[in-house]
């Protein structure tokens, strides 16, 4: 069977768009927010990607670390972010979801045994920001025996050799990062720049799925659209920040968010 | 696990960067793999350039005054009653503590880099009092990120920072002290390691960093080696050597040169930080039996839940205060060729007392952790021992501290 994740990439090829990938924080700003969130959104996300919120987290800006801040605060637990997984999985059971987060949440949890959690809660990729290449090669493999997609990320700093190295050991989608930022900040490179080094990339493998994330807003999403998929993270967790601190519902407002960037790349 | 004789430790990991195999590696997202790796290449070239050594020898003999003085402490022997009791006052050196070596070694390789820019991290505020005044000193544009409750708590070192014409960002998530002041540095260096070189305040960190600095630090121990040597005639038959801990920098360079010795000679005791008596929150990783863990870019014993969120510490002093701990002292634990033990504030603090009372010297909270020990120790060696305390940086910073903790007599009467 083919992983849920190749299946939305190509359902968004058929539509002539880019696959819309969010981001939010598992437990943010609650366990049952959190699970309200993905269900409302996933009509129009085509993958969803979520964190596991981290104290220590080097590579987030200031918008994620509020949002893991948040749920670590409000009690999230690695076996909650499975629940809510699995809870999602009962509503909607043909949306990818992306776990995303730090190697030491894994490495504590054991491999093999958060491994096997992924498979029965149904989770079909990670991606894990402090695990490279060549370091995460063992993990991949197990990855790859549960048929659950381990993505390789890939950043501008990325040498060429390197760049080949990594795609050819890499599974079907890859995570290119815009620009030299944490998560959140601002797009300091044009999109037509972006896309050069996105193309550049593209070419070593096509058939590969190449996203691109961090610094990605309902402004720059639409300029960004060749790409097989676009990212959108701190925009979103902004969203929950801004609407917790207007007392406004953050499951609307977040849905509508995801409406209008979907709406930016049709 | 084991350690070998003749390599230096700092050179001891394996290909991906690993002591013993699991302590330590680079743990980091993919941007910062071409920084580290360039990095690593250029000290890998240097480390082995005789001009680069004597350049680097000129500094430390020159601006940071080396050798820093090797001192008897008479009268601290005679109150203790036990083995007889040195200190390598470190804190002599050009700003007041150890870790000018290091800030020292980082800006000399950002000058080989072409960087214009340094930026690091610091919990006492040394580290980011010495990286101002090295950038300063080599014409490189400086940033410090700090714990909102560490530039509160050391305010002569920040004062110092700025006067030295660095910036200093405070850093107000988690608890706000060095281990979020690291966090925040990384980060900022994700954002901008193509213009800008970082320095890590210890032998923390991506394995290069680790490297560097137990490299810059090791300057502590080759000074005492020939210091023993002068003075006993040849290596003590029975010396100890008690240091602080808190990443593990100033401890690691000052027991380097004597690695290959039998422990049963030379024997290596660190002392983290226990936090205060009454507190169940501790900076003692080694001591308290953490987990292995990755903070910062390595994996190493740290404290942290079950979950693997890195839990908060507790400690008077501020450069002492943080969860994990250096992958050398990891594997020097794990070797067996070093001792760890805690000391808790009170006792530092009591150790402080004693040491101002008897000698002429005023170390910092972090080497009162080691004085405590050291004291404790000695009443029951025999007088052959040689105990060695690296005083490791002065007190001058910690004034506000003391006098709240202790009264105003101790900060004036020296
Ligand atoms: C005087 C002093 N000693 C010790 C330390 C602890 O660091 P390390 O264990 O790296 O020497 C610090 C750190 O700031 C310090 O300022």
């Amino acid at each position: 069977m083919l992983n849920p994740i190749s299946i939305a990439f190509k359902k968004a090829k058929q539509e002539n768009r880019p696959a819309l990938l969010t981001y939010t924080v598992a437990g943010d700003s609650s366990k049952k927010q959190s699970l309200r969130i993905l269900k409302s959104i996933s009509k129009n996300a085509d993958i969803l990607e979520l964190g596991v919120p981290h104290n220590t987290p080097v590579a987030d800006g200031s918008q994620i670390q509020t949002s893991a801040y948040r749920a670590i605060k409000n009690g999230i637990k690695v076996n909650d972010i499975f629940k809510i997984v699995k809870d999602f999985k009962k509503f909607d059971k043909n949306k990818p979801v992306i776990l995303m987060g730090y190697y030491n949440m894994i490495f504590q949890y054991g491999e093999n045994k958060f491994l096997n959690k992924c498979k029965l809660s149904g989770v079909n990729g990670l991606i894990i920001v402090d695990l490279p290449w060549p370091e995460n090669k063992n993990f991949a493999k197990k990855c790859k025996k549960k048929s659950i997609y381990f993505i390789q990320l890939l950043s501008p700093t990325t040498t060429k050799i390197r760049l080949k190295k990594i795609i050819k050991d890499s599974h079907p989608m890859n995570y290119f990062i815009s620009m030299l930022s944490t998560t959140g900040g601002k797009l300091k490179v044009s999109p037509n720049d972006i896309l050069k080094n996105y193309s550049k990339i593209k070419r070593i493998d096509p058939k590969k799925e190449i996203v691109i994330g961090f610094g990605i807003t309902e402004k720059t999403i639409g300029k960004l659209r060749p790409a097989d998929g676009l990212v959108v993270g701190s925009a979103i967790c902004k969203e929950i920040s801004r609407s917790l601190k207007h007392r406004q519902n953050p499951v609307t407002n977040v849905s509508k968010l995801v409406k209008k960037l979907k709406s930016k790349i049709l | 696990m084991k350690l070998k004789k003749g390599i230096p430790v700092i050179d001891q990991g394996n290909k991906l960067g690993f002591w013993g195999g699991k302590f330590g590696g680079n743990f980091v997202p993919e941007t910062l793999k071409k920084p580290i790796e360039d990095l690593e290449v250029l000290f890998n070239k240097l480390k082995k350039d005789k001009k680069f050594i004597q350049e680097r020898d000129k500094y430390f003999k020159n601006w940071i005054g080396v050798p820093t003085r090797f001192i008897k402490l008479e009268n601290l022997s005679r109150h203790v009653g036990g083995a007889q009791i040195w200190s390598k006052v470190v804190s002599d050196a050009n700003g007041g503590a150890h870790k000018v070596y290091n800030a020292t070694v980082h800006c000399l390789l950002a000058k080989r880099s072409g960087k214009k820019v340094i930026i690091g991290d610091t919990g006492a505020g040394y580290a980011g009092k010495m990286l101002s005044m090295a950038a300063k000193k080599f014409g490189l544009k400086c940033k410090i990120f700090m714990g909102a409750k560490d530039i509160a708590r050391q305010q002569p070192n920040v004062k110092a920072m700025k006067k030295n014409g660095a910036e200093v960002v405070p850093v107000y998530s988690g608890s706000q002290t060095l281990v979020d002041a690291v966090s925040e540095c990384m980060r900022f260096w994700v954002a901008n390691c193509d213009t800008t070189a970082m320095c890590v305040g210890s032998t923390v960190g991506p394995a290069v960093f680790v490297r560097i600095c137990g490299w810059s630090t090791s300057q502590i121990s080759r000074e005492l080696k020939v210091q023993l040597i002068d003075e006993f005639g040849s290596i003590p038959k029975k010396l100890k050597l008690y240091n602080c801990v808190g990443g593990g920098s100033s401890s690691f360079g000052f027991w380097n040169e004597f690695m290959d010795y039998d422990k049963k000679q030379c024997e290596f005791i660190g002392i983290e930080a226990g936090g205060p008596a009454k507190s169940k929150k501790h900076a003692a990783p080694l001591t308290y039996g953490s987990k292995i863990g990755i903070l910062h870019g390595a994996a190493q014993y740290v404290n942290q839940n079950s979950d693997g969120q890195i839990e908060e510490t507790e400690s008077i002093s501020a450069g002492l205060d943080y969860p994990g701990i250096s992958p050398l002292h990891c594997f020097l634990k794990d070797t067996k060729r070093a001792r760890y033990t805690a000391a808790s504030d009170e006792q530092a603090l009591e150790a402080y007392k004693l040491v101002t009372r008897f000698e002429k010297l005023r170390p910092s909270l972090e080497p009162s952790h080691a004085f405590a020990v050291a004291i404790s120790e000695s009443k029951k060696l025999s007088k052959d021992t040689i105990v060695v305390v690296n005083s490791c940086g002065d007190a001058y910073k910690d004034r506000g501290i003391l006098e709240k903790r202790l009264g105003k007599k101790y900060v004036k009467s020296n």
